[in-house]
């Protein structure tokens, strides 16, 4: 990290791939979210692309082709996590943007307000240790075929940051069980060679699952924050082939708020 | 009637009662004696300390703010202002952990963005008892949770810190939370009122019992009762102060406000006073409008409220409704509950009738300063005496270096706080480049080439065997760690937590520091921008060491010159930087491995420190240092150690001088490997690149010699030509990773 390698997107200005017309991502701000920055900040300074934040009273998400929902404690989450927030007069938005196919990325506290939105089936519980941990973990790409995954490779392992008190991923065993017949699972917590262990499972969660997809793949909510590892600088890069799968899938075509063509067809 | 119960229940002695009296030309009513009893406090007021801080620098060509205002600031360039503080929480904490801790969190934040700041990293200097002591796991879990729960769900990262463990602080633990905010340095906002007839709003949550008193508790000793003060403590809400941070940044965004303040100890009582203190204006509100959460509160009650999460604004006439209209945006209230007026009062009304009126500066400059007296403390000259030679004979035996080095490790002060800091949200803001535990912590500052590197430190027990030592090296201390990232220090700000000042040993062990502070500021070019005092801090009679706390920040123009502690690369060469004296007295290792707190600490030259860190500075800044790691607890042996560790098990090999401290070879063993000199800097570079850095060293005037070189997975020292230390890096770094978190691992369910 001390490295001066990769400092791309700390200078401000957009290192846009000029070739291309730039993709637009909603990042949706609640009260009490506190990664929307972050995002922005990866999507614009370090990606290239367009981004705007959208507040929760909005109806409106302004013609964008991706929606991010940001970390956070979104209205404090004195209830359960995302409990409130999917109450937000934009989520009606963001339920008829993925209902038509539209790309949405639940990040972390996003990841639970996707799961109480019905978005993502199952539950959040407090991490098995009952502490908050933050910090560097290792996850593989179980799935290719979704628009965040589209540009890593199957199997391969990605270094991305936890910062979660609840993030110890609960489902019923038939849940889980229809989670894996239908390839839902997008990431599984694993350790550096990316074998799945109990030690490298940081919160407890079912299946050592840090990541899932609803039925049409559109919709992928995850723990861990790929918008804090997307410059060497801050530890890791990884989290920048999360964003630029995205930026591939809509240059394709593949997904988009009208109905597109079927995935299958640009893997 | 005001009888000598009601001033003892208010903290006030007779004299200050007579000084009220003569102020108002009247006895003053229950409200009134509740309001100066809170302003007149030793928290609010400064009254045994005042005359001392005045006496720190505080001025520099960088300061754009110094003491006075919410929180200080200094220029760090392309028109930006680093604006920071640290703030202590140490009674509430030790009474309500969790609670106490947060609402340290909550406070010092607001502090921060009040300046119209956006907070981008918090730091925090914790002290306890020991771990094996009962009840201080607890205290340190609910601590570290506390401080999680708030920072982490506002969203600020915490970069890093410091924590200590000694019997002195068992009692009392020390909670100090230091938070930094970056903002346009012509856009900042201070807390004043003026302007007679602008508007008075109040923001934020609503005002209930909890806190009634906390400034007069912050401001007692702790006895078996203390417990009962519980209801003294606040309750944090880091939702709403999120909310108030976004509300509050935007609307000074419109011009339309004059000044803010956050409500915090003394609540609505210290914001409405100092702030028409400062803008030698009067203020006055109408209780009855104040948002309260429960039924049937007094005007007192009201206004000695230490609710948190709560706002003082003043607004311009006629721009009211563009400051509501932000706060309703963001589901907050602005309430307006008064006016600013040209009579120099605080004038307190409810529904109409007048409940108090006091001219400001009366609570505020006028408010009794005391010159206590001071005394050398009589146990000083007993454990400053220090014969190596004597414990060389006595015993009770010798281990080899390598015990001693793993039990050094493997002790708390020392050990990793991984357990706590992955706590703590170190990494949202995305800013993060020095995570905690590589030494300052350093955050980038986006939109430009710019990072800042900010560490606070403090060593209790070098001040309690000399003060003004003890605090010249805890400035000394954080002024490198932020050189060894490679930043320049640019500004301090001190948190200085004392015993009783009532006795005169401990108001001179405060002088002495207070001078201590003044001279390593002045020398090192580091003003005082800001801070806090903590006196009182005892127990049953028992104070704590004196204990100041130092916050430095310093500036890297190119944060890609950051430097951190770990070697890099096998095959470099390491250099030590500074010079060994084999000073044992107050070391580690006496404590460690002999039990003993004695001698006294290291001596402090402050030009070669001056040096060795624009050395430093100059080093990073050409490229050609791999890692630099400050030599402070546990010496040398711990340092090289500590460059070993997370760094992929990168050993080192190394030859270093005997000192001759005694006449036992033993003794002499320990010093040079872990004496605790000052001013020393563990470097490493490559073989090219080594010559150049010889060569600078000597231009600046700084001892440097290569001692080894990195490689292998073993940490070999050699001393005086003998193998004193033979481990592997393995072996090591377990001792070190689980010196915390051994203490819960039991816990964990």
């Amino acid at each position: 990290m001390p490295s001066g390698a990769g400092r791309e997107g700390t200078g401000g200005g957009g290192g846009a791939p000029p070739q291309s017309k730039k993709m637009k991502f909603a990042v949706v701000v609640f009260p009490g979210s506190n990664c929307d920055e972050d995002a922005y900040h990866a999507v614009t300074d370090v990606l290239g692309q367009h981004a705007e934040y959208i507040w929760h009273k909005d109806t409106d998400l302004k013609g964008a082709d991706v929606v991010i929902l940001p970390g956070g404690f979104a209205h404090g989450d004195y209830l359960r996590t995302g409990a409130m927030a999917r109450f937000s007069p934009i989520m009606r938005e963001v339920e008829r943007f993925a209902a038509r196919g539209g790309p949405v990325l639940g990040i972390c506290n996003g990841f639970q307000v996707l799961l109480e939105a019905g978005l993502l089936p199952g539950a959040m519980l407090r991490n098995d240790n009952l502490k908050f941990r933050c910090e560097h973990v290792y996850i593989r790409v179980e799935q290719t075929d979704t628009p965040f995954t589209l540009a890593c490779r199957r199997g391969q392992v990605l270094r991305i940051p936890i910062a979660h008190g609840e993030g110890n991923y609960f489902a019923e065993p038939d849940v889980i069980a229809r989670l894996e017949a239908n390839r839902q699972i997008v990431f599984r917590y694993t350790d550096a060679a990316g074998d799945v262990r109990e030690t490298a499972n940081p919160n407890g969660s079912k299946a050592a699952i840090a990541g899932l997809c609803n039925e049409a793949r559109n919709v992928v909510g995850l723990m861990p924050h790929p918008e804090r590892a997307c410059e060497s600088v801050l530890g890791s890069a990884d989290g920048l082939l999360i964003f630029e799968s995205v930026v591939a899938a809509l240059k394709t075509g593949a997904f988009g708020g009208s109905t597109g063509p079927a995935l299958q067809t640009v893997r | 009637m005001i009888d000598s119960q009601i001033l003892e229940r208010h903290g006030l002695k007779r004299d200050e009662y007579d000084r009220i009296v003569q102020f108002l030309g009247r006895e003053p009513n229950l409200t009134e004696l509740g309001i100066f009893s809170v302003m007149w406090s030793e928290h609010c007021s400064y009254k045994s300390s005042r005359v001392h801080l005045k006496t720190l620098p505080t001025e520099g060509p960088q300061v754009l703010q110094g003491p006075g205002e919410n929180a200080g600031a200094i220029d760090i360039g392309e028109g930006l202002a680093a604006v920071f503080k640290i703030e202590s929480h140490n009674h509430p904490s030790f009474i309500e952990p969790y609670q106490g801790a947060a609402t340290g969190v909550g406070g010092i934040i607001r502090d921060i963005f009040t300046m119209g700041a956006r907070p981008i990293a918090l730091l925090n200097s914790l002290r306890f008892g020991e771990l094996e002591t009962p009840g201080t796991s607890r205290l340190l879990e609910g601590v570290v949770a506390g401080i999680a729960g708030y920072g982490n769900s506002i969203g600020i990262p915490t970069v890093g810190g410091e924590i200590a463990f000694e019997p002195s602080y068992a009692g009392n633990p020390l909670v100090n939370v230091f938070c930094l905010g970056i903002a346009v340095a012509s856009d900042i906002i201070k807390g004043v009122a003026s302007g007679v007839g602008n508007s008075v709003y109040y923001v934020g949550a609503k005002t209930g019992r909890d806190g009634i008193h906390g400034a007069t508790m912050a401001s007692a000793e702790f006895d078996e009762k203390s417990a009962e003060k519980r209801p003294a403590v606040q309750v944090g809400d880091p939702f709403m102060e999120k909310l108030l941070l976004e509300a509050c940044l935007e609307v000074m965004r419109t011009d339309a406000l004059v000044g803010i303040q956050d409500m915090g100890a003394a609540g609505l009582t210290c914001s409405t006073t100092e702030m028409g203190s400062r803008g030698g204006a009067g203020v006055e509100i109408d209780v009855s409008l104040v948002p309260q959460r429960e039924t049937g509160m007094t005007p007192y009650e009201i206004m000695l409220s230490e609710s948190q999460e709560r706002m003082l604004l003043v607004v311009k006439r006629g721009r009211e409704a563009e400051v509501e209209r932000v706060f309703e945006k963001w589901d907050l209230h602005a309430v307006h509950i008064g006016e600013v007026t040209s009579d120099g009062l605080l004038r307190v009304k409810d529904q109409g009738h007048v409940v108090a009126e006091i001219p400001n500066r009366a609570l505020t400059d006028e408010a009794p300063v005391y010159r206590r007296p001071m005394a050398e403390p009589e146990y000083l000259a007993g454990v400053r005496r220090l014969d190596l030679d004597a414990l060389a004979e006595k015993g009770p035996y010798f281990f080899s270096a390598n015990h001693d080095l793993l039990a050094l490790l493997g002790s708390p002060t020392i050990g990793s706080k991984r357990w706590v800091y992955r706590q703590y949200d170190h990494m949202v803001r995305t800013n993060t480049l020095n995570v905690p535990g590589l030494g300052a912590g350093v955050v980038r500052i986006k939109g430009t080439d710019r990072a800042l590197a900010l560490s606070v430190d403090g060593n209790g027990r070098y001040c309690y065997l000399d003060p003004y030592r003890g605090a010249m090296l805890a400035v000394a201390e954080a002024a490198r760690n932020v050189a060894c990232a490679g930043a320049r220090p640019l500004g301090a700000t001190n948190c200085l937590n004392f015993g009783n000042p009532e006795r005169p040993a401990i108001m001179w062990q405060f002088a002495q520091a207070v001078e201590g502070i003044g001279a390593a500021c002045r020398a090192l070019g580091v003003p005082i921008t800001g801070g806090n005092v903590s006196l009182y801090n005892e127990t049953d009679g028992r104070a704590i060491y004196p204990t100041p706390v130092i916050g430095v920040v310093g500036l890297l123009e190119h944060a890609d010159r950051l430097l951190s502690r770990r070697f890099q690369a096998a095959g470099d060469i390491i250099v030590l930087l500074g010079e060994d004296r084999g000073e044992l007295g107050g070391s580690e290792y006496l404590k460690v491995v002999h039990g003993l707190v004695a001698g006294v600490p290291p001596a402090l030259n402050l030009e070669s420190e001056r040096a060795l860190e624009s050395l430093l500075v100059d080093l990073a800044d050409l490229r050609i240092l791999k890692s630099a790691h400050d030599c402070s607890d546990g010496g040398l042996a711990v340092t090289l150690a500590e460059c070993c560790f997370d760094a992929g098990g990168i050993g080192a090999e190394i030859s270093i001088e005997a000192v001759h401290a005694a006449r036992a070879m033993a003794m002499n063993r320990a010093a040079a490997l872990f004496g605790e000199s000052a001013s020393r800097v563990i470097v490493s570079t490559t073989v090219d690149n080594v010559t150049e850095v010889l060569e600078r060293a000597a231009a600046a005037g700084v001892p440097a010699r290569i001692v080894g070189r990195t490689g292998g997975n073993l940490l070999r020292v050699a001393v005086g030509g003998h193998m004193a230390i033979d481990l592997s890096v393995d072996e090591a770094e377990r001792a070190w990773s689980s010196a915390v978190e051994r203490y819960f691992q039991r816990r964990v369910a």
